[in-house]
């Protein structure tokens, strides 16, 4: 990379870089700038505003939102299941997302917190069931702590963002009408839940049917106004969509313009961060990025990467240098290793007999069990750990609802299929449901050797496939998904099969948060083991998934980190 | 739906309206023992000026034989029946014709090679073109295209037919701002009762009745269709065929 340097145009030196104004970066900005440190953060995208949000079906959910910046979907990672397996076909689009606020301007905005059993999924099974329940192959270890240290990070990044939903256990208070099993947390949601609608009423009743219990979701989107911003009007087209109302607590609309309001950050759009730059003494001393056909250096005492658990990993191996010549902090060979997404294949699809009215809604208007989920229940008579948590919703749109499965009983086109998709479009609901999924020795991360990104960079290549545990998990949360559409009145159902571990949303690991620098990249703190001044934020430094949207817990740990480094500014910079 | 449709919109948007109900050119690509059927007149009621406004609208991509291949195509996939209008009514061959030559570009090769290769399959297996065969006869070239049955096709003909089937139901159900789903037959024909910037509780029950609102998308000024100058290259506007 000294070529670059040279030709590159220093700027002046900041406090602390950001690479990746999105879901994590984004938050991760505001407690520096409150701090009163000089932040700039780096973003591919642009900034996008409610006009650019149109409800328009074929422009989110069916192109890929064309009106933004393409990086994500110029650099998808490659996919083969093993090393001597064939590459799966390359996905051409992705909903990985460019733009200030990132992906979460049209994620569905679900804000879990982490269940206790997620950050010690070693030390509890080996406590209740035996060190040998531990799948055979899994690198799993516990998180270097427990919910307990994370709780007020959550609490931050919720009431910063706006959370709406129902608490299940306040101080250790259970409160039925909540998740009866997360753990405790110190007050109640700043808002009450998203509504229900006529569906979830129905799937609710079900649940209680079988004994099991239902509660609403937890989502980063307004179920009243909130600071300013109004609350959710519901139009149904949240799934890939932006929100023209500005309900859903995108950091592009929450925490990023309140760090702009300290005049602390500085956000700089359309800037393609290619490599992070370290000195003589393999101390990180900046980034390089290329934005309007220039190249630049920013130099800072600090880089923080914010990208997903993909581009993290790569820009660490694309940056070598003399004391890093396998990658930057990767002296260890840590660096893409315990890689999982997360399992959200296995779906199940219910037919019902009447309409459900589900055109209206969003993804994160819906019905929660978690009974089946983590360790949940006793896993004494099966031969997996952890679960799933079982999910539905209100959300419809005409592109996708006419796609739908035909349930084997008509051809996927002519007059039967027509009078099929006519009375049944309305009547069918798919449950994708969230797994457990864990790190193995031969999942991982690298540079493909052959497929590259227009600047001629490799892309990220992922070597990954669920295994024995992952697929035993599917099969019994798939049973236990159609015993609840069939409580409900469904009349057929179908099980999709687990598919393959491709480039997913939910992409954790890589470099993951842990005590022991021989196995993970950086320390408790999201700080690099191996390169002074480089911190990581994002899922890619989480060790365990749980069985729900990653998003909140990588916020949470972000925040924790940037303010960790905010308090320790000096400690860390001499 | 016009009445409500033609509400509040720029002169573009209503153009593009009366385009979406014209006659015209719709029939020209269905088979006239179809269009002649008495669902479809019924179905099809709309202003009669509009009708009169739309000639033959040129194609933007695709030759007339490749339009008229493909024309008879969808209204095989999705017919004109007893459910009312299909996809030839609704407008997917116009909406794949733009769309080829704007967000589809990339499939336009795939479309000159497989609508030739329906042709000279049909030609060779059913003795004429595809779009002069009767309609059994069309939709046993289909089936033997989605069964990878057909020969002359490049890639396997279930490639060609999927994809196809694809661009016909996005043509179909997509917002009419594309071309396609014109009149809204598409979101009729499923009971979508469309787009409402803000929806009731009342509306969310599961026996609510919620009238349609046929309208675009595009219909709300709140929305645009300029690319973000910032993120485009062009920094032009969204086009119909985007």
């Amino acid at each position: 990379m000294e070529a670059a340097c040279v030709m590159a145009t220093n700027l002046p030196k900041t406090d602390v870089v950001i690479v990746g104004l999105g879901a994590v970066g984004g938050v991760a900005a505001l407690p520096l700038a409150r701090a009163g440190l000089n932040v700039i953060g780096l973003e591919a995208g642009t900034w996008l505003t409610a006009s650019d949000f149109a409800p328009d079906e074929l422009r989110n959910n069916v192109r890929a939102w064309p009106q933004a910046v393409q990086k994500a979907n110029q650099e998808i990672p490659t996919h083969r299941p093993n090393a001597s397996a064939p590459y799966s076909p390359r996905q051409t689009i992705h909903p990985m997302m460019n733009a200030v606020g990132g992906t979460t301007l049209h994620y569905w905005a679900q804000s879990w917190r982490l269940n206790p059993w997620d950050f010690k999924v070693v030390s509890e099974t080996t406590r209740r069931y035996g060190a040998s329940r531990i799948p055979k192959g899994s690198t799993v270890e516990d998180w270097p702590f427990g919910l307990e240290e994370l709780e007020p990070y959550y609490d931050r990044v919720e009431n910063e963002l706006g959370v709406s939903g129902r608490a299940g256990n306040i101080n250790g208070k259970i409160d039925q009408r909540g998740n009866i099993f997360e753990g405790p947390r110190k007050r109640e949601y700043p808002m009450p839940p998203l509504r229900g609608t006529g569906f979830t009423e129905m799937m609710a009743g079900a649940a209680q049917k079988l004994g099991w219990h239902a509660f609403p979701g937890p989502a980063a989107i307004n179920s009243q106004p909130y600071q300013n911003r109004a609350g959710c009007a519901y139009h149904g087209y949240c799934n890939r969509g932006g929100c023209h109302v500005n309900a859903k607590g995108s950091t592009a609309v929450t925490t990023i313009p309140k760090a702009v309001d300290t005049r602390r950050l500085t956000v700089v759009t359309q800037a393609h961060v290619t490599t992070v730059e370290v000195d003589r003494n393999g101390r990180v001393s900046g980034v390089n990025y290329l934005k309007g056909g220039n190249e630049y250096f920013q130099p800072a005492d600090v880089v923080l990467l914010a990208s997903y658990a993909y581009e993290n990993v790569r820009m660490l191996l694309l940056s070598k240098s003399k004391a890093f010549p396998n990658g930057l902090s990767n002296n260890q060979g840590q660096v893409g290793r315990h890689y999982f997404s997360h399992n959200t294949g296995a779906s199940v699809t219910a037919l019902f007999s009447r309409n459900l009215n589900n055109w209206y809604g969003l993804p994160a208007q819906g019905v929660a069990v978690d009974n089946w989920a983590d360790d949940n229940f006793d896993h004494s008579g099966f031969d997996f750990i952890g679960g799933g948590n079982l999910w539905v919703y209100s959300d419809r749109r005409p592109i996708g609802a006419a796609s739908m499965s035909t349930f084997a009983t008509t051809p996927r086109w002519g007059s039967a299929w027509k009078a099929f998709v006519k009375q049944n479009a309305d009547r069918w609901n798919q449950a994708y449901l969230q797994k457990t999924t864990l790190p193995y020795e031969d999942n991982y991360l690298d540079l493909d050797p052959v497929v590259k990104d227009p600047l001629g960079f490799p892309v990220c290549r992922i070597t990954a496939e669920f295994k024995e545990n992952e697929q035993k998990v599917a099969a019994f949360i798939q049973d236990k998904m159609i015993d609840w559409f069939r409580a409900a009145g469904a009349v057929a159902t179908e099980k999709a099969p687990i598919g393959t571990m491709g480039p997913s949303t939910h992409a954790y690991g890589g470099t993951r948060m842990g005590s022991n620098a021989g196995t993970n990249v950086v320390d408790p703190w999201g700080f690099s083991h191996e390169a002074p001044r480089l911190g990581i934020l994002g899922a890619s430094v989480m060790g365990t998934s749980g069985a729900r949207n990653p998003t909140l817990t990588a916020q949470a740990l972000g925040w924790r980190t940037a303010e960790y480094l905010a308090k320790n500014w000096k400690k860390i910079v001499s | 739906m016009a009445e409500k449709a033609d509400g509040d919109k720029s002169g573009i948007s209503r153009r593009e309206l009366l385009k979406h109900v014209g006659l015209a050119s719709a029939a020209a690509a269905v088979p006239v023992k179809l269009f002649a059927s008495a669902p479809v007149a019924a179905a099809l009621e709309v202003p009669h000026a509009a009708a009169q406004t739309s000639a033959a609208e040129a194609l933007e991509t695709l030759t007339a034989a490749e339009s008229s291949t493909l024309e008879a195509i969808v209204a095989r996939l999705i017919p004109t029946d007893d459910n009312g209008p299909g996809a030839a009514e609704a407008r997917a061959g116009r909406y794949i014709d733009r769309a080829l030559g704007g967000a589809l570009a990339s499939s336009r090769d795939a479309y000159r090679a497989g609508l030739a290769a329906v042709d000279r399959y049909a030609r060779t297996s059913r003795g004429a073109p595809f779009r002069q065969l009767s309609p059994e006869n069309q939709d046993a070239v289909l089936r033997d295209m989605e069964n990878d049955v057909a020969t002359g096709f490049g890639p396997a003909s279930s490639s060609f037919f999927n994809l196809v089937r694809a661009h016909t139901i996005q043509g179909t159900f997509c917002d009419p701002y594309y071309g396609g789903n014109a009149g809204f037959t598409g979101w009729d024909l499923i009971g979508y009762p469309g787009l409402r910037l803000a929806v009731t509780p009342d509306e969310q029950r599961l026996d609510a009745r919620v009238t349609s609102t046929h309208r675009s998308a595009y219909d709300h000024t709140m929305f645009s269709t300029k690319k973000p100058a910032r993120a485009s290259l062009d920094g032009g506007s969204l086009r119909h065929g985007d």
